[in-house]
């Protein structure tokens, strides 16, 4: 079994993975009762679906300045879903009556 | 049929469907939402059709900018209960303006339908030009858009600046205020404003760069910087009033004005307009195309902002 070959699999698998992440998040989103749940399923997909799929492609990439984009990439993702998801759930806990109203 | 033929059908399907839903929707925020999606998927058709560029800037003010304004405004409408489109009725004056729209648009698509033999037959000019283009690029729109590529950005300028003088006369017209928003005094906002925001500046300062050999642009580094001034206005960081208000109306015109001052200048030494010097020509494409990202870039904050703050009824409070 060749290296490449090696590589190219286990590309495939962590995008796999990343996927599998990102559909149970769409998921959750759709059937989740509230807003924290729904962010917990969501942030999941934000973090760990793209951070699979990050990895993955960093087996593939052709240079240390390609590869080092794709890291920013998931981090700044990273930041901005947690701090979106943050805020979400801020906003949530303070309009709770609101929303408990059928 | 080839796995690539089959993710194109399922594309131009998803589309055609996403758009069905788009007009027949009901509720505003579904519409708002599937609007999102469309520009979504009408960047992967665009990075189908290999023109990176095309898709860059269609994800970014098809789906994101576009998004965040009609999400915006339906905040300041009726969040809690959207109302139900299908039930409104229609005046027949509506009604006849509306029918005849749609006439004069599908006349219009007629027409054009009629001329496409003439553009897809070869005409000597443009096809020697695209055909130089096609040994870069792959694909012929890509080719096309290369060659009026300046011709592209004035048109995209000018559309630009329109809407903000359509805002404008909306706002002076609805007396509208556009207070800035109360600081929400909030730790995390403020780091993520603190981080995002230069770093916003230096991916559009990159986007720029690259786009004298690559994917990239005024149009998306512009993008790139109206994000961030979203990002300001909608944390109420208070930044974004240190713009004066003739301040706004410079930066969103010094885009426009650049490439019209080029065109006149390039009449008269040039063969045709716009067509630049060859010597210099990577300094001045770079000087235009950051006129063009910087106008972009304040005139759809400027959209959002409704070109700025005029009233400051609540005193800036530290935050």
């Amino acid at each position: 079994m060749s290296l490449a070959f090696l590589r190219d699999a286990l590309t495939v698998t962590l995008s796999l993975a990343g996927a599998i992440f990102f559909l149970a998040g769409t998921l959750g989103l759709l059937r989740f009762p509230d807003t924290c749940t729904r962010l917990h399923a969501v942030t999941k997909a934000d973090n760990l679906g793209l951070g699979f799929i990050v990895l993955g492609l960093l087996l593939q990439s052709e240079s240390a300045f390609g590869a080092g984009k794709l890291v920013l990439i998931w981090l700044l993702a990273l930041l901005a879903s947690a701090t979106g998801c943050y805020l979400l759930g801020r906003w949530a806990l303070r309009h709770q009556q609101e929303e408990d109203r059928p | 049929m080839s796995d690539a033929h089959l993710f194109d059908w399922a594309l131009a399907l998803s589309l055609l469907v996403t758009t069905l839903l788009l007009l027949g929707g009901t509720s505003f925020l579904r519409t708002a939402v599937l609007f999102i999606a469309f520009g979504l998927l009408m960047s992967l058709v665009w990075i189908r059709l290999l023109a990176p560029d095309i898709a860059l800037a269609e994800a970014a003010i098809g789906a994101a900018i576009t998004g965040v304004l009609l999400i915006d405004s339906l905040r300041h409408m009726e969040w809690k209960q959207p109302r139900d489109r299908g039930s409104r009725t229609r005046s027949a004056k509506t009604r006849w303006a509306g029918w005849a729209a749609s006439g004069s648009a599908l006349a219009l698509l007629l027409i054009l339908l009629s001329t496409l033999p003439e553009i897809v037959s070869p005409r000597a000019g443009l096809a020697d030009l695209a055909h130089a283009h096609m040994e870069k690029v792959e694909h012929p729109v890509t080719a096309v858009l290369l060659i009026f590529r300046s011709f592209d950005t004035l048109l995209e300028l000018g559309i630009l600046l329109l809407t903000v003088l359509g805002m404008l006369a909306v706002r002076e017209e609805q007396q509208l205020d556009s207070k800035s928003l109360r600081p929400p005094n909030d730790l995390m906002l403020e780091m993520l404003v603190r981080i995002l925001v230069p770093l916003s500046v230096c991916i559009a300062g990159y986007t720029l760069w690259l786009g004298t050999f690559s994917s990239g642009g005024a149009f998306q580094a512009g993008v790139i910087l109206s994000g961030a001034g979203v990002l300001l206005w909608l944390s109420g960081h208070r930044s974004i009033e240190a713009i004066p208000h003739g301040g706004w109306f410079a930066l969103v015109l010094v885009g426009f004005g650049a490439f019209v001052l080029a065109g006149i200048v390039t009449v008269f030494w040039q063969d045709h307009a716009l067509q630049l010097p060859s010597e210099h020509q990577y300094l001045i494409v770079l000087g235009l195309e950051a006129a063009a990202a910087i106008s972009v870039g304040a005139g759809l904050t400027a959209l959002f902002v409704g070109l700025h703050p005029r009233h400051f009824k609540t005193p800036p409070s530290s935050a």
